[in-house]
C-alpha cells in the first residue's frame, strides 16, 4: 500500500517541470479517492444480488480505473478504458442480462466452512503479497523517472503497435476474426 | 497560476452551460415546434410573449410545478438515477470542444486534451446508460422495449461514428480538436476546399472522402441522439413514449433536455471536425483581395470583439445544423427496426471502411 502511494506521488513530481500549473498534492489525493471508489464498487459487483446492479457497479469501477490511468498522464489508455469497457462491453453485458431477464438472486444460508475457507485463502494471499513487497529492495525506493515522451501518447502507442509489434498485432487480429466467425458458425448451427 | 486556471475554467464551465447550452436547449425546443408548424402549415406556439418567444419559460414553469409522481412498481433508486445519467454525458462532451479562439488571452475551450475526439466518443458511449436504466427500472413493457432497442442501436452506430472520422486524422495526424481547427484555418475547411489555397488539386480530391465522412458521421449522430429517422427507442406509435413512458414532470424534462443537449454537442462536434470550428474567413481588401483571419489575439477592443465574433460564429454554425436536424425530423418517416440495423451494419459500416482506404490512397499518392 505504501508503495502504491509513492507511485502516485513521484510520477506527478516528475512532471512538475513540464506542467507547472498542476498542484503536486492533488493527484495523490485523487489517487486515494479513485482507488477507494474502485474498491467499493468492485466489492459491490460481488455483493449485489441483482445482476443489473452488479453490472452497473462494474461500470463505475472501470471509470475509477480510467481516472487512475489519466492521473498517470496515460490519456489514451484511460479514454480507451471508458470507450471499450464501460461504453461497449458493459452495454452488451447489460443488454444480455436484460434479454435473459435474470431475476435477483435469492439469499442463501452462508455455508460456514466455505466462508472460513474463503476468508483464509484471501488472508493467506494478502500476507504473501505483503511479505514479498516488504522484502523487495525496490519497494522503498522512489519510482524511476518516466521517459519524457517525444510526442503524443497516441502517436507513441501507434508506432509501438504498428512498428515494433506489428506481427503480434496482425496475429491477434486474425485470432479475433477466427473467434468471430466461430461464434457465428456455432450460433447458426441450430437453424438447419 | 493554478488558481487563475481553476477560476477561468470554472467561469468557462458555468458560462458555457448556463449562458449558452441550456438557453440553446430550451430555444431549440421552441424552434422545433415553430419550424414543424411552418413545415406542416400550422402556426405553432405564438401566444406567450412576442411571437411566442417566452414559451420555453412557461414550459419550464409547468415542468417544475407539476406533481413529481413516482409509479408504485418502479425500482426507485435507478428510476431517479436514469434522468441524471441521460443529461450529464450530453453536457460533459462539450468540455473538449473549442467554441472560440480566445478572449482576454484565455483560450475558449474548457480542456485541451490530446485525445480530444476519443474523449467525445467515450463520454457519448456512456449516454446509453440513462436510456437503458430508465427502460429497465420502470418495470413496464414499453419502456423496457425502448431500452433494449436503444442499446443495440447505439452500439451499431458507434462503429460508423468512430470509423467516419479516421480520414480526418489521417490528414491532420492528431486527435486534439484544437489542432484540427488550426489545420482547417491554415488549409481550408474539410468540406470547403475553395477556402484558402483553392488551386491545390489534392484538396479537391480529398474533399470527396471528407464529404462521405461527413454524411456517415452526421447520420450516425442522428442515430446516436435518437432523432427521427432513427427514433426507435421512443417511437410513439409503437411504444407509447418508449423509455420515458413512466416519467413525468421534471424527470421527463431532463430526458427531453438531454436529447436536445446531445443534439447540440453532436452538432458542435460536426462543426469542429468538418466545418472549420470557430473560423470564418473575412474578405479583406488591404492591399489586394485576401481572406483575413479574425481571432482574439489582436490587442485592445479588437481582440475582444474578435473573440466574441468567433464564439458567435461557432454557435451560429451549430444553430444552422440544429435547423437541419429539425428539418430532417419533420420530413423523413421512421425506419423499420430491421431496416435500421441493416443500414448501420451493411451500408454505413462498409462505406466508412472503404472511405478510409480511399483517403489513405489519396494521401499516399499525393502527400501534403
Amino acid at each position: 500500500m505504501a508503495a502504491d502511494c509513492q507511485v502516485g506521488r513521484t510520477v506527478r513530481s516528475e512532471h512538475e517541470n513540464d506542467l507547472p500549473i498542476r498542484n503536486p498534492l492533488m493527484p495523490s489525493l485523487l489517487f486515494w479517492i479513485f482507488s477507494a471508489l474502485m474498491l467499493v464498487f468492485g466489492a459491490a459487483v460481488v455483493i449485489n444480488r441483482n445482476p443489473v446492479a452488479s453490472a452497473l457497479s462494474l461500470v463505475v469501477c472501470f471509470l475509477g480505473l480510467s481516472a487512475l490511468f489519466i492521473s498517470l498522464d496515460a490519456f489514451f489508455i484511460g479514454v480507451i478504458q471508458v470507450l471499450v469497457y464501460a461504453g461497449a462491453v458493459m452495454v452488451l453485458f447489460l443488454f444480455i442480462i436484460m434479454l435473459l431477464d435474470l431475476r435477483a438472486e435469492e439469499r442463501r444460508k452462508i455455508n460456514a466452512v466455505a466462508f472460513t475457507g474463503g476468508v483464509a485463502v484471501a488472508l493467506a494471499l494478502f500476507v504473501q503479497i505483503f511479505s514479498i513487497i516488504r522484502q523487495l529492495r525496490g519497494a522503498d525506493q522512489p519510482f524511476p523517472a518516466l521517459a519524457t515522451p517525444r510526442s503524443d501518447d497516441v502517436r507513441e502507442i501507434g508506432f509501438l503497435l504498428f512498428d515494433n509489434y506489428n506481427l503480434p498485432f496482425q496475429i491477434i487480429g486474425v485470432l479475433v476474426l477466427v473467434a468471430t466467425i466461430g461464434v457465428i458458425v456455432l450460433s447458426k448451427r441450430e437453424l438447419r | 497560476m493554478p488558481y487563475f486556471l481553476i477560476l477561468t475554467s470554472l467561469m468557462k464551465i458555468i458560462g458555457v452551460i448556463f449562458l449558452i447550452i441550456l438557453p440553446m436547449v430550451s430555444y431549440s425546443v421552441y424552434a422545433e415546434r415553430r419550424v414543424s408548424a411552418l413545415i406542416q402549415d400550422r402556426l405553432g406556439p405564438n401566444r406567450v410573449g412576442p411571437a411566442g418567444l417566452f414559451q420555453p419559460v412557461a414550459d419550464t414553469l409547468k415542468f417544475l410545478l407539476k406533481e413529481d409522481f413516482t409509479p408504485a412498481g418502479v425500482n426507485k433508486f435507478y428510476y431517479w438515477l436514469a434522468p441524471c445519467l441521460a443529461m450529464v454525458p450530453a453536457i460533459a462532451t462539450i468540455a473538449v470542444v473549442p467554441f472560440g479562439s480566445s478572449l482576454f488571452g484565455v483560450p475558449m475551450l474548457i480542456a485541451d486534451i490530446n485525445v480530444g475526439v476519443l474523449y467525445v466518443f467515450a463520454i457519448a458511449s456512456l449516454g446509453v446508460y440513462g436510456i437503458v436504466i430508465a427502460g429497465w427500472s420502470s418495470n413496464s413493457k414499453y419502456p423496457f422495449l425502448g431500452g433494449v432497442r436503444s442499446t443495440s442501436q447505439m452500439i451499431s452506430y458507434e462503429l460508423s461514428l468512430g470509423l467516419a472520422v479516421i480520414p480526418i486524422f489521417l490528414l491532420v495526424g492528431q486527435l486534439r480538436l484544437t489542432s484540427i481547427v488550426r489545420y482547417q484555418i491554415e488549409h481550408g475547411w474539410m468540406l470547403a476546399p475553395f477556402i484558402g489555397d483553392w488551386t491545390n488539386p489534392q484538396k479537391w480530391l480529398l474533399a470527396i472522402p471528407m464529404l462521405v465522412s461527413f454524411c456517415v458521421f452526421t447520420v450516425a449522430i442522428f442515430a446516436e441522439t435518437n432523432r427521427l429517422p432513427f427514433d426507435l427507442p421512443e417511437a410513439e406509435t409503437e411504444l407509447v413514449g418508449g423509455y420515458h413512458t413512466e416519467y413525468g414532470s421534471m424527470k421527463f424534462a431532463l430526458f427531453f433536455l438531454g436529447e436536445y443537449a446531445a443534439m447540440i454537442t453532436g452538432s458542435a462536434i460536426i462543426v469542429t471536425l468538418f466545418l472549420g470550428g470557430w473560423h470564418l474567413p473575412v474578405p479583406s481588401w488591404n492591399g489586394g483581395f485576401h481572406w483575413a483571419l479574425v481571432d482574439g489575439s489582436a490587442p485592445g477592443w479588437r481582440g475582444i470583439a474578435g473573440g466574441l465574433f468567433n464564439i458567435a460564429t461557432f454557435f451560429a454554425k451549430v444553430a444552422v445544423l440544429l435547423l437541419i436536424f429539425i428539418w430532417v425530423r419533420w420530413t423523413l418517416p421512421r425506419f423499420r427496426y430491421d431496416q435500421l440495423m441493416r443500414l448501420g451494419w451493411v451500408f454505413f459500416f462498409e462505406i466508412a471502411l472503404v472511405n478510409i482506404f480511399i483517403a489513405a490512397i489519396i494521401l499516399a499518392y499525393y502527400p501534403v
